[in-house]
């Protein structure tokens, strides 16, 4: 992997080696104790760097060096800059690294691809009345080996890939092959609290030089959101292959209700997150990463809406048509997870453990504070 | 721009804040005038770190205690007796009360640090250094209406019988005047003024390094003392470390900062080692090398050391220039060749074995050559061998404006101007005539701005 040469890599590593004899953001996340433990950064350092950076921007901000100052320090950018080249160094396959940078483009094709596929194999016509109250409805429309099988065939090669990204991403760090339990335990909490988002304790700066935790809720919407409808897709396959309770389900059973309140907390979070980067300064963000990030929000709230649109309208005749547009764009999302913006979460996970288990080397070597210009 | 108003404060750092602010909470209407553009706000201020605080007892962010007289100690002795006895104390007593007060106006400081060469019982360290500080209390003055102009320059004051009648500044190169009530002159020394610093320094000044705001040009200073305002503090002096050479002229702050001379030798452009390079721990020799590469042909010194030393001191900002042997280190550095290899084989062959260890005055010495290295002499011979650059960094200057108590700017007559106050390094040489101990200057900037910001209230306010 000789890609951590590259200007973007050359310009994160100036950076950090200032901010290694500046120190004066330790407080601030994870990433400053991490650089502090070393002197020289390979590549795979700043790759591991680059992930742990939670984009806060709270030390561009607080940066005597931050631009127009001559070093011209942007740390958040140049991590984020960073970060869309792990995302491609790490993909796997490799070819398909391509997707990260037309991550928009491919997932409207694969959702309108998809979405032809199941509606040419719906077995009667879209429009035709399907007593959608009637156990198994959906698979009245489209057959159910088929649906199961395209989804989970997606949403498997989705894991295999993602799995193969951490593994590349792991041995590029060098990261250590074990890590004892509290370690896990510490990243786990540190993913799921998002600790080091504005890690002062006062959040994250979005337009300037002033805090606001607006991104930590709405990220927290969408993320939660997500692992509802996750959750309630889980429930709902374990009611049918379980339990033989086939869907739908009422509206106050258990996959149902959680899908719905996921589902809006997915949108709601989706809005607020444009809304801070519509209205962000942009020169700590980086405009490529930007692109993705927007492509990912749009996929998800396309999801997650098509979900919600789907309960409400499914005693109409348009849920055969809403069905298929809807597992289209779920196929879609499964498919593109390894080459957009979710990678994201993998490796800012896999960075925290890597952070966590390297909590002796940090209690050992107290560094020497520094003092401010004249001690 | 505004014509009039309560009171002015002319400079936007440490001091100008706490003065505006409290003046403006005081029911004054205030205007600060600051030097820089946004981006460049806050003076010295937005490369600081920490300041010293007494405290009777451990609090969130301090541990232990720091008496007042430990405090009074501490300063004595770095300043050899060049204080204002009367105005340290109130500096110092003051200080106790500066935590809330700072917090309640937007400061964050960082949980007590472990293992801070002994500062955490003493400093409180500012959570994102002092560029985050100034940005909350820039947040706070504009929050109660302290009204903030950038890139204005102040030109002159006109002092008469004691009595600011009218403040010409330059708001973005223009010209424009104001008729404050009262003013509080926070603008710093003049470090950054070359052609000052040269008056005293000769051509030499030209090759110093300005370790921070190029704003801080003395000119206010330089005005009032013209006008008949007294002067405090030895006007030739300035604080004085050996930065890395490559560091940028001015705001190069924190990170040029170059620890690694007591595990080093330095030599100077022909060679030639011309220092005790271990005379004594390193917070006590910090601050004389920029004077002794000051006094170097160039003002350019190099320290040279090898890679069994490289992680047993902070890294700089700049990686250090790497050599397989001497001579080519000398060739990248741009040193002589033949007496650098001279300096370096001499050096080795007259070290005495002994028990090496950087956190004490070890036994590892020369015998035999001049200048000696009296601690953690340590031959160099393990490739690669590693060089930095040294020129010296001007951090401030001493000459100030000498006060009363109540932060009022007092006449070479001995009577204080009536309606003009003085707070932070334009000030600072009242207390700290010599020398420097961590944190000691924001600590004054806080205290006087404090005071100078109320008092310049109450006069405006009549």
């Amino acid at each position: 992997m000789e890609h951590g040469n590259s200007r973007t890599a050359e310009q994160a590593r100036r950076f950090v080696e200032i901010c290694n004899a500046c120190r004066y953001c330790e407080g601030y996340c994870a990433v400053f104790p991490a650089i502090e433990l070393r002197r020289q950064f390979t590549s795979g350092d700043l790759s591991y760097l680059a992930n742990l950076c939670h984009d806060c921007r709270g030390c561009y901000y607080s940066c005597q060096y931050a631009p127009p100052h001559e070093f011209a320090l942007n740390l958040p950018k140049a991590f984020a800059d960073l970060r869309l080249e792990t995302y491609e160094r790490y993909a796997w396959p490799r070819p398909l690294a391509a997707l990260f940078r037309r991550s928009g483009l491919a997932a409207s094709v694969l959702a309108f691809l998809f979405t032809v596929i199941f509606v040419w194999l719906a077995k009667t016509p879209l429009s035709a009345a399907v007593n959608p109250e009637r156990a198994g409805a959906f698979y009245a429309v489209i057959p159910e080996g088929l649906m199961i099988a395209i989804t989970a065939a997606a949403f498997l090669f989705a894991i295999l890939a993602l799995a193969v990204g951490l593994l590349n991403f792991w041995r590029d760090t060098q990261s250590p092959c074990a890590a004892d339990s509290s370690s896990f335990l510490s990243a786990f909490s540190d993913s799921f609290t998002l600790r080091n988002l504005g890690g002062g304790g006062d959040g994250c700066n979005n337009r300037d030089e002033s805090f606001s935790q607006s991104r930590r809720y709405f990220h927290h919407a969408l993320f939660y959101g997500f692992l509802l409808c996750f959750a309630s897709t889980s429930t709902a396959a374990t009611y049918e292959h379980v339990f033989g309770w086939l869907s739908p389900y009422p509206f106050f059973s258990l996959p149902v209700s959680m899908g719905a309140l996921g589902g809006a907390a997915m949108l709601v979070g989706i809005a607020g997150l444009v809304q801070i980067k519509l209205t962000a300064d942009p020169v700590p963000a980086s405009r490529l990463l930007l692109d993705i990030d927007y492509s990912f929000l749009v996929l998800l709230f396309i999801a997650a809406g098509t979900g919600l649109l789907l309960l409400a309208m499914r005693t109409t005749g348009a849920m055969g048509a809403l069905l298929a547009v809807h597992l289209g764009v779920v196929v879609s999302l499964f498919l593109m997870l390894p080459y957009c913006k979710f990678v994201h979460g993998i490796y800012r996970a896999a960075a925290l453990l890597r952070y966590a288990a390297e909590r002796p080397r940090r209690a050992r070597g107290a560094a020497p504070a520094t003092e401010g210009i004249v001690q | 721009m505004i014509e009039s108003c309560d009171v002015l404060v002319v400079g936007g750092g440490n001091a100008g804040l706490s003065a505006a602010i409290t003046a403006r909470e005081a029911g004054a209407s205030v205007v600060l005038l600051e030097h820089a553009p946004k981006a460049f706000r806050g003076g010295n201020s937005r490369h600081t770190r920490n300041l010293r605080l007494m405290h009777k007892s451990p609090t969130a962010t301090l541990a232990g205690g720091y008496s007042s007289s430990d405090y009074w100690r501490d300063l004595l002795s770095v300043t050899h007796g060049k204080t204002d006895e009367h105005l340290a104390r109130i500096a110092i007593d003051a200080t106790a009360e500066l935590l809330p007060w700072m917090e309640a106006h937007g400061a964050r400081f960082q949980p007590a640090l472990k293992g801070t060469l002994g500062l955490s019982r003493t400093n409180a360290f500012f959570f994102g250094g002092g560029k985050a500080l100034m940005n909350a209390y820039y947040a706070a003055a504009e929050r109660l209406g302290v009204t903030v102009f950038y890139d204005t320059e102040v030109r002159s004051l006109c002092l008469a019988n004691g009595m600011i009648r009218e403040v010409s500044a330059a708001p973005n190169g223009a010209s424009s005047s104001l008729r404050p009530k009262a003013v509080v002159v926070c603008s710093g020394g003049f470090q950054a003024n070359i052609e000052w610093l040269r008056e005293y320094w000769g051509d030499a000044a030209s090759n110093f390094i300005i370790r921070g705001t190029p704003y801080a040009q003395g000119g206010v200073l330089k005005n009032l003392l013209a006008q008949g305002a007294a002067s405090v503090g030895d006007p030739t002096q300035c604080h004085a470390v050996a930065v890395d050479a490559r560091a940028p002229k001015f705001d190069g702050g924190i990170v040029s900062r170059l620890d690694c001379i007591p595990f080093s030798i330095v030599v100077d452009r022909s060679g030639r080692r011309f220092y005790d390079e271990g005379e004594d721990i390193w917070p006590k020799r910090y601050a004389i090398w920029g004077r002794l590469v000051a006094q170097c042909p160039e003002q350019i010194a190099y320290a040279i050391t090898d890679a069994k030393s490289e992680t047993l001191f902070m890294p700089s900002a700049f990686p250090p220039i790497r050599a397989q042997s001497i001579g080519d280190l000398a060739c990248k550095l741009g040193i002589d060749e033949a007496a650098l290899k001279a300096t370096v084989r001499n050096f080795n062959q007259t070290i005495r074995p002994g028990k090496f260890d950087p956190g004490v005055l070890d036994d590892c010495h020369t015998d035999g050559i001049a200048p000696p290295k009296t601690h953690w002499a340590r031959a160099i011979d393990e490739p690669p061998f590693i060089g930095y650059p040294l020129r010296p960094g001007i951090t401030f200057t001493y000459l100030g404006l000498k006060v009363d108590e109540n932060a009022r700017v007092l006449m070479q007559d001995g009577r204080p101007a009536a309606n003009l106050f003085a707070a932070g390094e334009i000030m600072a040489g009242n207390i700290l005539g010599q020398g420097y101990v961590a944190g000691i200057g924001m600590a004054i900037g806080a205290v006087f701005g404090r005071i100078a910001g109320g008092e310049a209230a109450k006069v405006a306010l009549g």
